[in-house]
């Protein structure tokens, strides 16, 4: 037991890529299914014993060196209370969608590309955790390429339904290559500049560099993280790949994009912009704050917008997710402590939040065959909790007090009144607004309607293996609205060692 | 003292009731008693506050009693109750109007034959549940959660039909309502949080010390007063009104207990509450803000009264009405002064009463006759005498004339004036009870003293006969039934006459006795600082 609690860094690591491969050879039958949802949840508990190690430990964060290697020259991961939080949300979320994707992935990928499907999709949680947990900035690069192009392969996986899948996910390809290159070249420049690839000590370095407002090569890095990180966010308006990604996806897979992929670039961000940089580097001596609050602010509007006009509603909350990452942007662009706990309270309470309505859809997907808002109609009657789910997250990404949703938005305002920003706050109040036009387009096809689809005439409930992760997530997003002592404690203080310039 | 988790009863008990409806849908005759026997129930609730509140040592013992807290939701703010004079007083007509109303309902959704029933009935005690909520809420947070819920409860009751028109008019209602909540109530709490820490509901307010030490200025304090003032769209304050008429296109006993009584008042209920215990007349005065809204209610009085004038749909206009009578509470209490607190308190009871008798008046005249204009209705006192005396009653209570409970609220309003010596108060009230006496007094003498337009009935008569025709056989004695009522209708189904007569009785006898309501009103100024 005691060399297990000792390699935990590591394992959540290890345990799904090794896992992961080991699901290639499972056959067709549901074991592939049965082994990843083995893999995840082994993952998530050990997510669960890191938190609690952390947490018992009392120390700052708990620093791992891969191989025994020092820092210096190895990798090493560390986990903070930052990270411990966002690889629980990883973990928990990859697990439960891995439960759910059973019914939804046998009914939409054939059967013979099962093995392959899970393996993917077990590589692409643990490239994701492995993005968090890692302290050296290559490791981050290649584990973003694993996930990467896991994801890319996952989206593709949807062409059986819609071979319009292969050109979203060539589009995610180039664009999301494009980040990731742009993100390599920001990591070499600061590797050029502090001579080490390691977080920590490239923060050391760039603290003990003369006249650093000045020198090119930082700026340069700086500049090509920001638009590499923003690309992989998808802050607006580089989010051009997200709606049609998110759009034909296989269900599963959006809903595990959606909660996962985009939060852990927002965590990147965190790394880079407040860790290595530093807070007052980043935003108050170079005007990046300004950057991204402008995209933020725009992203909320704009993309607000386009979620009223579609009649997708996968691309209906997938544009909605734009403007919700938006104002994760927005809070952590504050720097300041309500600011950056927004943000961190948002990554969860949007994670579980739009995890749950994306999985929603799946189950019109699986019920009705489709997922327009005319599939939708008169579902109210037909399928309760399903539409239930729905209604709930979507009044959570209204912000509805009583749900997740309202607590993000009650640290962002206050956040932006710390910082003076009125017009920021008009801005939240106004995408609340507009969120609730695109909602309340479902809400009302949903149960003001009669339906149209012979298929939604007859369509049953979900099965019970969907409303079960399904719920978990709504019953999650319900309960942090209700009691978010928990979250906001926890986002408060990872925020005030974030701006303390902790890595 | 105070059981301060009564309040949780009040909202349990139309829960309750809801999920009971819910379950006895499929047999509508348990379904509608399981609605009465839940409306009688919740007035039993009620009820046992009211001693406790007129204690004499009130303000020095039950409220000083922490709040009750259910849940913590965010540090420092929980979701609580306590219960206090003006909110009992909004309970009470609630819950006693509720139990009036759900008989009426009976008597209209059958007589009308109206489809989706049960989801109405759970919709209307969800609806009270929220409106217990807003009555008994502990801090401005809570108060905006069941605010939020009863916009949200509504919806369904005023897109009811299903017909384009009506949800359009839904979206609307909720468009407004939903975005002046979320884009300035939600802001001017949540900088109330921020400058002064603390939500709860004080007498004298909570703004005094961020305004002694600087932290908070009188212009800041002044956009926070705006912000609360417009966020609370239900009040209907000028420019944000629109909602109420198009409200209208619910059934009637929606826009009767809803758009009359519980959702309007739930916005002049929150306006009064948070001039009296979140701004405080001291931090108003002191800072010179707040003078505004006496000019903007008493132009809204005047515009909406003007407009009701010219309106011939009946709803419509008791809607504009509404409107203007709704500010003649955000005026009384703008006035800042203990008599106008005292008229807010008086005149969101008196207006309930008056209000849901002409609705329920206008309601009953469309299930008996069909008719929804002021022009129709020549004559229509002899066929419905009970109607349309009821009718005369409401309208003299509108417009204060003894011996109606109007009079009593526009006395005080009165007092109040003279009391802060705002003579534009005097010329507003002088001016509208003039417009409302011209608005509502056509409207009976046509009922009574013109000879009915036998033409048009003819011609409607004729209309509808061929409709049915062309409906075929099966239609055939439900045909026969419509053109009986057009032909010769009488009075409108027994439930309806029973709750209007009783609603009707009920402002004049508050007049005669309002010892209940004084002493309430009474009890609020003794809390004053």
């Amino acid at each position: 037991m005691l060399e297990i609690q000792a390699h935990l860094p590591v394992l959540v690591v290890v345990v799904p890529l090794i896992g992961g491969v080991l699901t290639s050879l499972m056959g067709r039958g549901a074991l592939p299914w049965a082994w990843a949802t083995l893999v995840t949840g082994a993952t998530f508990a050990l997510t669960l014993r890191l938190m609690a190690t952390l947490l018992a430990s009392g120390a700052p964060h708990i620093s791992y060196e891969v191989g025994n290697w020092p820092r210096w020259w190895g990798i090493e991961y560390r986990v903070d209370l930052l990270n411990a939080f966002i690889l629980l949300v990883v973990a928990g979320v990859g697990f439960i969608t891995t439960i759910y994707a059973k019914e939804s992935v046998a009914d939409e990928i054939p059967r013979d590309r099962h093995n392959l499907f899970y393996t993917v999709w077990v590589l692409a949680i643990c490239g994701l955790l492995g993005i968090t947990v890692t302290g050296d900035a290559f490791n981050v690069y290649v584990l973003l390429e694993i996930s990467s192009l896991t994801v890319y392969a996952l989206i593709a996986m949807g062409k059986d339904r819609n071979r319009k899948a292969l050109t979203a996910s060539l589009r995610y390809l180039i664009l999301g290559s494009v980040g990731a290159s742009f993100i390599l070249l920001g990591i070499g420049y600061l590797m050029m500049v502090t001579g080490t690839l390691n977080m920590e000590d490239m923060r050391e370095q760039l603290l003990r560099t003369p006249d650093l407002d000045h020198h090119r090569t930082v700026l340069v890095a700086f500049a090509f993280l920001l638009v590499g990180l923003s690309l992989k966010m998808a802050l607006y308006p580089l989010h051009m790949w997200l709606p049609k990604a998110y759009t034909y996806a296989p269900s599963a897979v959006t809903a595990l994009l959606a909660a996962t992929a985009t939060k852990v670039a927002v965590y990147m961000s965190f790394r880079f912009l407040f860790g290595i940089f530093g807070p007052e580097f980043s935003f108050q001596r170079l005007p990046s704050h300004l950057i991204l609050l402008a995209g933020a602010c725009l992203g909320v509007v704009f993309s607000s917008l386009s979620a009223i006009r579609q009649q997708s509603v996968k691309r209906l909350l997938a544009y909605s997710s734009v403007g919700q990452i938006a104002y994760i942007v927005a809070g952590f662009s504050l720097a300041n402590e309500n600011g950056v706990a927004a943000s961190i309270i948002h990554i969860f309470n949007h994670a579980v939040t739009k995890g749950g309505m994306f999985m929603a859809v799946g189950a019109v997907a699986l019920r009705v065959g489709g997922t327009d808002l005319k599939h939708m109609r008169g579902l109210g009657r037909r399928m309760p909790l399903t539409m239930a789910a729905l209604t709930v997250g979507g009044l959570g990404l209204v912000g509805f007090p009583l749900t997740a949703g309202f607590i993000s938005k009650w640290y962002l305002i206050k956040g932006a009144l710390d910082a003076g920003m009125w017009g920021l706050i008009a801005i939240v109040l106004l995408g609340s607004i507009l969120a609730l036009v695109y909602v309340w387009k479902i809400i009302e096809a949903v149960y003001f309607h009669e339906p149209e689809d012979p298929r939604a005439r007859d369509a049953t409930e979900a099965p019970i293996m969907m409303l079960v992760p399904m719920w978990t997530l709504i019953g999650l997003s319900l309960y942090f609205g209700v009691d978010a002592n928990f979250t906001s404690d926890t986002a408060l203080r990872a925020a005030k060692s974030l701006l303390g310039g902790a890595p | 003292m105070i059981d301060n988790a009564l309040p949780l009863l009040a909202i349990a008990v139309p829960l309750a009731g809801a999920l009971l409806i819910g379950l006895f849908g499929r047999w509508p005759n348990l379904r509608e008693l399981v609605t009465v026997l839940t409306s009688v129930s919740l007035l039993g609730v009620v009820v046992q506050l009211i001693e406790p509140v007129l204690a004499p040592d009130f303000w020095t013992t039950s409220w000083l009693q922490p709040a009750y807290e259910a849940v913590q939701v965010l540090p420092g703010v929980p979701l609580a109750f306590k219960v206090e004079p003006l909110g009992l007083i909004y309970a009470l007509i609630a819950s006693s109007l509720w139990i009036l109303n759900s008989l009426y309902s009976v008597g209209y959704m059958r007589g009308n034959r109206e489809a989706h029933q049960t989801r109405f009935y759970i919709c209307f005690a969800v609806a009270i549940a929220a409106v217990m909520g807003i009555a008994f809420a502990g801090n401005i947070f809570t108060l905006f959660i069941f605010y939020e819920a009863l916009s949200l409860s509504t919806y369904p009751l005023v897109s009811h039909k299903g017909t384009p028109e009506a949800v359009k008019s839904a979206r609307i209602y909720l468009g407004i309502l939903v975005g002046t909540s979320v884009g300035l109530f939600l802001p001017a709490i949540i900088a109330t949080y921020f400058f002064t820490g603390t939500l709860a509901f004080q007498p004298g307010g909570v703004f005094q010390a961020a305004l002694a030490d600087g932290t908070l200025t009188g212009p800041v304090l002044g956009l926070l007063f705006v912000l609360y003032m417009y966020g609370i769209g239900k009040a209907a304050l000028m420019p944000m009104h629109r909602w109420l008429p198009a409200a209208m296109v619910a059934p009637t006993p929606v826009s009767a207990l809803l758009h009359a009584v519980a959702v309007v008042k739930a916005g002049v209920f929150s306006v009064v509450k948070v001039v009296l215990y979140v701004f405080g007349s001291a931090s108003l005065v002191g800072a010179a803000q707040g003078e505004w809204l006496i000019y903007v209610a008493g132009a809204t009085i005047l515009i909406a009264s003007a407009i009701a004038l010219f309106q011939d749909n009946l709803k419509r206009r008791l809607a504009y009405s509404t409107v203007s009578q709704l500010s003649y509470i955000t005026l009384a209490a703008s006035l800042l002064s203990p008599y106008g607190f005292m008229a807010a308190a008086l005149h969101i009871a008196a207006h309930a009463f008056g209000k849901i008798t002409l609705f329920f008046a206008a309601g009953s005249i469309y299930t008996a006759a069909h008719k929804t204009k002021v022009s129709e209705l020549d004559g229509i006192g002899r066929k419905m005498p009970w109607t349309m005396a009821a009718f005369t009653i409401g309208a003299l209570s509108m417009i204060g004339v003894p011996p109606t409970a109007g009079f009593i609220s526009k006395w005080y309003l009165l007092q109040g004036a003279w009391e802060t010596g705002y003579v534009f108060v005097v010329v507003v009230v002088t001016l509208s009870t003039l417009l409302n006496a011209s608005y509502f007094l056509p409207i009976v003498y046509r009922a009574f003293f013109k000879a009915p337009a036998d033409d048009h009935g003819h011609h409607d008569h004729g209309h509808h006969d061929h409709g049915h025709h062309a409906h075929g056989h099966d239609h055939a004695h439900h045909g026969d039934h419509h053109a009986d009522h057009h032909a010769d209708h009488g009075e409108a189904p027994l439930p309806i006459v029973v709750a209007l007569t009783c609603t009707a009785a009920g402002t004049i006898i508050l007049f005669f006795f309002p010892d209940l309501a004084l002493g309430l009103a009474e009890q609020i100024r003794r809390g004053l600082p």
